[in-house]
């Protein structure tokens, strides 16, 4: 059986609706278990004091907000090279679950740069960066519930996503691009001797893990919402034309 | 209670804030998702 059938309507929902309490389970024992681990289980850092854990909560939603439009981008691409709804759909389903990761990310940062560098937000590279795609992600959506012809709006959103990934990108490695502003390097590395201490490293890692699984739980969710409502859309002007 | 320091607000309106915006996305998205069903078996009972 070819992967693409997987993208059927019909088979899609079939096999979502028995792994849906599994995402959703384990989306929620990671989280629970990362963001208690690492806000009552681990030291303050001799720098940052208990600010340090703020990461537990905003290095995974600023993760996902860059990984979210990835996953859209793909979703897009299949979407205008090979025409299959769901993956126009499961892009659109994605949008508001990385809008509130984006939100999220500069919630904290702010929060923790307020102490850590005397101010809630600079025009540094990451940060702008960083705004401007929460701005195209408000766009995605608003440019979905604009036009009325699913296809249509589709394509264009697909248009836009395609754009807004060069944002994602420069959000990711404005750091490295630009090496100025206030907004550190990479927080996790491969690198043994850059990488945070194991006693902040372990927890991140789970709280990632939740947070990944959290958007994977959520846009099966709200993927099969679209799919009903697309399916609705259908009967209705069906029954209209009868 | 872990001992937040001079850092208590900070730290502890960034996870308030988080976890309400996490919970208003879970909680609307399935009020959504039971909507939307409900709407669909209407249409396809009607229909």
């Amino acid at each position: 059986m070819s992967m693409w059938e997987y993208a059927n309507p019909k088979l899609f929902m079939s096999w979502t609706r028995p792994v849906l309490p599994w995402a959703f389970g384990l989306a929620g024992l990671f989280v629970v278990v990362g963001l208690v681990w690492g806000f009552f289980f681990t030291p303050n850092d001799f720098r940052q004091g208990s600010t340090v854990k703020i990461i537990y909560l905003h290095v995974p939603a600023a993760l996902m907000a860059i990984n979210a439009w990835v996953m859209m981008l793909v979703a897009s691409l299949i979407w205008v090279v090979r025409r299959h709804h769901v993956s126009a759909l499961a892009a659109r389903a994605a949008a508001p679950v990385g809008l509130v990761f984006t939100l999220i990310a500069l919630f904290t940062g702010g929060i923790w740069g307020q102490p850590m560098w005397g101010t809630y937000w600079a025009w540094d590279p990451r940060l702008t960066s960083f705004l401007i795609l929460f701005l195209f992600y408000l766009g995605y959506i608003a440019l979905w519930e604009a036009i009325e012809d699913p296809d249509t709006a589709a394509d264009l959103t697909s248009v836009l996503c395609m754009v807004g990934s060069i944002f994602a990108i420069l959000s990711r490695y404005a750091v490295l691009f630009w090496n100025q502003g206030l907004h550190q390097g990479a927080t996790l590395s491969l690198d043994k001797e850059e990488n945070i201490s194991d006693v902040f490293w372990f927890p991140l890692l789970v709280s990632i893990a939740g947070f990944v699984l959290l958007f994977i739980a959520l846009v099966l969710l709200r993927t099969r919402t679209e799919i009903r409502a697309r399916r609705i859309r259908a009967l209705e002007a069906r029954a209209r034309r009868a | 209670m872990p001992d937040l320091g001079n850092y208590a607000r900070e730290v502890l309106s960034a996870y308030a804030v988080s976890i309400a915006f996490l919970a208003a996305l879970i909680g609307l998205s399935w009020r959504r998702y039971a909507k939307v069903r409900a709407a669909l078996k209407k249409v396809e009972k009607n229909g």
